[in-house]
């Protein structure tokens, strides 16, 4: 065992905000009251009015700040390091982001301002529209999907809109078994039956597989490009024309996008909707689980029926068009998260077309450099060449007993956040690997060491690596406990 | 690294892709841009932008200050650029910050269970709507024509595939309140939830009570919105099965309608069917207590096409800017800023005639008789302020008529200038001046 990466430090403790409180302390100040005061009881009517928000923290300025900061020294993160989770695209986060979606005129602007006042936002929203579109060889795209999911379900919903115009909306979606689980979730809350698709040998489109299941109750064929393998779907093209021939469409999960950008794109292989996730390829900050961005960009034939409102440019002015008949209607209040978009424009202008070309380039190098790394070591049930990614099994190290899972936890005490455990699905013990491009060759060296180096001591240390992490303030956490009897909020203990 | 992957240059690693999906021209996009150049570029952006305008907009997004704290923690990398805490034992302090998020929203809305935040108010309005349907195993939505009409085209768009159908009930054309006697000649056996705001759109607090009282005798849940989060730090929380809302109000920037953060909170025992992520309280192996991600068997990546909803994410750093923000102003910070907000927004109502006269929190309608919401607006913009939002859009009945917001940030003498520039509109005395000065 030689962990290069980290040693321990103390960790602070620090009790819950409710722990902390007692009545009188505040972190508050208010202005003092340019008009006169008000009764609730008299102006709301007494019945309206509470007592007073039981159980609600009192803490002093600095009991906060020490507060959160204490916590979030517990948390690992981009900034600490590798991220290496698959699928998941953890890049580094451009700081200069955070301070222009910070600008004044962007940051207070009211989504119901005069549109002669928002020209600034329009104008930010219409440069990413066509950056996307640009990148995507698509013809139009919405920005208001709040995240991925979303997108799906706009996209999804603009398909049935369409083949509802033509007639009969259908029944079914296909979606092969190696898909993120967003994507049959989506499916059904737009109303389809999902179809699961068994993928060839190879982790692939089984494209005799899928001639046999596109029918006339076909909608369409959700399918992520490079799939969830980080192998590019060669027969994208062929997949194309088996369902259009049947009048269904092709959906592309763009969550895999960042592997493609300046390489290869969508609307040259035949796909008519995709969304893309703004907080992966193009770098908008997870922030612990969100927000997102998923904007959709469709074919030509699709674009009457994207959300209301759509940009609309009327000699130097941006205006919004709501007069569009064949909407799908809205799927989130105003127009998007507006916030997201800013700071994935700006990582799109800090690159420019080349750069962007070159962090594909790079993630896929990063990957493969991984995969020659480790192929001695772990098993790679699927051998064909990947992209942005590498999902290897844990079939080797399960004959010891350890799994997956306990490897992952075993990287925390190497200093490393956890790969991708047990998805995609097709993989027996799965352990998926991205690892960016934002990652350089020493981080990916620490790496690819600590992997070896936790291969080795499941040879000789099984149950060590069984019981890991042993260096984190927070051992191993009963989730099961958590799920059979949940304690979903704090209650004060009974004196 | 390109020897050890046996390549001698990066675009070999490209060769395997079929030659007919290839670009094979550069992307046509500038070539990138200094740091400098980026934030010279939105600052010119934000200029031709409404800057340096006082504002009376709400409807949804309002103007409330937003303490330094707030950014000065979500600016921490460890927050800001971690991942969803899926690896419980490396992610203590998001986890940790959620559970007390859940805590909270459970306190302010009286609610029993909350979930770690939904997209916003008007997509957790339309998840909580098709909750009670899997709560009730019925498809009828009942939904007050006085919620934010945005929210309503939301839900339209969520429902109309799940064979929901969606009955709308009127306001009161006196008191801008839900007509609750219309919503119970409306309800009927096959209602999974009647769906109110409140306060609502125009501002009114709803008999959320009643409409409740209502919706159980024949078997619907009621399900209530919320969009000015500030008024709960007044208000007294209603008594709904699920209360979805919207917490931008809680030192989350307006950003031109996002990112926000949602909630939805309901009953004990309807948590299983709640949509979304939910943090839970354990232990570790040593006994301490730790958080994790609980529940999942409602989620996508478990249960796929069968989940309880495709949502993949929450908003947690804009749900951690909520509980920073609740952390500062606390118990009773929360109540002195909603007195401070009706104080403000009565303040302004006096110098005005509102059309309704149900009791309002921190907005109302206002007519402008024979000149139009657009016009008297125009004339305010002369003198850098924003006016309220001309109803007609929203409402033909009410083309006649705008929503005015006033918050802890809005100055008297702007106030007076709204107030002067509507003048020759009032019909009648200012209504209920006895309510002011009882201090």
């Amino acid at each position: 065992m030689s962990i290069k990466k980290v040693r321990s430090h103390i960790s602070p403790n620090e009790a819950l905000l409710f722990e902390r409180s007692s009545p009188g302390k505040k972190a508050y100040q208010l202005p003092a009251l340019d008009v006169p005061a008000v009764d609730p009881r008299t102006a709301l009517g007494e019945q309206n009015v509470r007592a007073g928000i039981e159980g609600f923290p009192e803490v002093s300025e600095v009991e906060v700040i020490r507060h959160f900061t204490r916590l979030s020294t517990w948390n690992y993160a981009i900034d600490y390091g590798m991220y290496p989770l698959g699928s998941c695209t953890m890049k580094y986060n451009p700081r200069v982001n955070e301070l222009v979606a910070r600008t004044e005129g962007l940051a207070w602007a009211h989504p119901y301002q005069p549109e002669s006042l928002s020209q600034g936002v329009m104008e930010i929203m219409a440069h990413l529209e066509s950056a996307l579109l640009e990148i995507t060889g698509m013809d139009a795209v919405t920005l208001q999907p709040a995240a991925g999911a979303q997108g799906e379900l706009t996209g999804i919903l603009l398909i049935r809109a369409l083949l509802a115009q033509r007639g009969n909306p259908r029944k079914k979606i296909l979606i092969p078994d190696s898909a993120h689980g967003t994507n049959p979730a989506t499916a059904a809350i737009a109303g389809y039956v999902v179809e699961n698709i068994r993928s060839d040998e190879h982790g692939l489109l089984d494209l005799a597989a899928l001639e046999k299941s596109v029918t006339e109750d076909v909608a369409g064929l959700m399918v992520t490009n490079p799939n969830t393998l980080g192998v590019f779907e060669s027969r994208i093209i062929a997949a194309a024309e088996v369902l259009h021939r049947k009048g269904a469409l092709l959906y592309m999960d763009g969550a895999n996008m960042n592997a493609l950008v300046g390489i290869a794109r969508p609307g040259d292989f035949g796909v008519d909707v995709m969304h893309l996730n703004l907080h992966k390829t193009f770098s908008t900050p997870h922030g612990g689980g969100g927000p997102g961005g998923g904007p959709v960009a469709v074919k030509k034939e699709l674009e009457p029926f994207l959300p209301v409102p759509r940009l609309k440019r009327a000699g130097e002015r941006w205006s919004f068009d709501y007069d569009r008949p064949l909407s799908i209607g809205k799927v989130k209040a105003f127009y998007g998260n507006f916030g997201v978009l800013v700071r994935a424009l700006a990582y799109i202008l800090a690159h420019g077309g080349n750069g962007l070309r070159a962090a594909t380039m790079d993630a896929v190098l990063n990957a493969n450099y991984i995969r020659k790394k480790l192929e001695p070591f772990f098993d790679l049930p699927y051998t064909l060449p990947n992209m942005h990614e590498v999902v290897f099994s844990d079939e080797r190290q399960a004959r010891q007993g350890v799994r997956t899972g306990d490897i992952a936890k075993r990287l925390i005490d190497y200093g490393f956040h956890p790969y991708t455990v047990s998805f995609p699905l097709i993989v027996r013990g799965a352990m998926m690997i991205e690892p960016t491009e934002t990652e350089g060759k020493l981080e990916l060296d620490l790496f690819i060491d600590a992997m070896i180096s936790i291969a080795k001591e499941i040879e000789t240390e099984p149950e060590m690596v069984k019981t890991a992490p042993h260096s984190t303030r927070t051992s191993r956490v009963d989730e099961v406990k958590a799920a059979r009897k949940p304690v979903l909020k704090w209650t004060p203990v009974p004196h | 690294m390109l020897e050890a992957c046996g390549v001698e240059k990066p675009e070999d690693l490209f060769t395997h892709l079929p030659e007919a999906v290839r670009l094979k021209r550069p992307l046509q996009l500038p070539p990138g841009i200094s740091e400098y150049e980026i934030v010279d570029y939105f600052r010119r952006r934000g200029d031709q932008n409404a800057n340096g305008y006082a504002s009376f907009l709400g409807a949804g997004v309002y103007g409330h200050y937003r303490p330094v704290l707030v950014d000065t923690v979500v600016a921490r990398g460890e927050f800001l650029t971690s991942y969803t805490p899926y690896q419980a034992e490396m992610a203590q302090g998001t986890l940790t910050t959620i559970f007390e998020f859940q805590t909270m929203i459970c306190q302010l809305t009286g609610m029993d269970v909350a979930n770690a935040s939904m997209y916003d108010g008007s997509t957790g309005l339309a998840e909580a709507a098709l909750m009670a349907a899997r709560l009730t195993s019925k498809g009828g939505l009942l939904v007050a024509r006085s919620v934010h009409p945005e929210y309503q085209e939301v839900l339209h768009t969520y429902a109309k595939n799940q064979g929901m159908p969606i009955t709308e009930f009127e306001y009161d054309a006196e008191t801008g309140a839900a007509d609750l006697d219309d919503m119970e000649r409306k309800l009927n056996d096959l209602t999974a939830a009647v769906i109110v705001q409140s306060p609502n759109f125009f501002g009114v607090v709803e008999d959320v009570k009643r409409a409740a009282e209502i919706a159980h005798r024949r078997g619907a849940l009621l399900v209530m919105g919320f969009a000015e989060a500030v008024s709960l730090g007044i208000l007294e929380p209603p008594k709904a099965d699920i209360i979805a809302g919207e917490l931008q109000s809680f030192a989350i920037s307006p950003s031109y309608g996002g990112p926000y953060a949602g909630i939805i909170a309901t009953r004990e025992k309807f948590a299983r069917q709640m949509p979304g992520r939910l943090v839970g309280e354990t232990t570790d192996t040593h006994g301490n207590r730790a958080f994790c991600l609980t529940l999942a068997t409602r989620e996508q990546h478990i249960r796929r096409e069968k989940a309880t909803s495709n949502i993949c994410t929450n908003q947690a750093l804009i749900a951690l800017m909520a509980t920073v923000f609740m952390s500062v102003y606390g118990k009773e910070g929360l109540r002195e800023l909603a007195e401070q907000n009706l104080a403000k927004a009565h303040y302004l109502a006096s110098r005005l005639t509102p059309r309704f006269s149900g009791p309002f929190f921190n907005e109302f309608v206002v007519s402008t008789g024979d000149r139009s919401p657009e016009e008297i607006n125009a004339a305010l913009l002369d003198r850098k302020i924003i006016g309220g939002l001309p109803l007609g859009r929203f409402y033909p009945e009410l083309s006649d008529a705008m929503l005015l917001c006033a918050t802890e940030m809005s100055h008297r003498e702007d106030m007076d200038i709204v107030g002067q520039a509507l003048q020759p509109a009032r019909s009648s005395q200012p209504r209920s001046p006895e309510i002011l000065n009882v201090h």
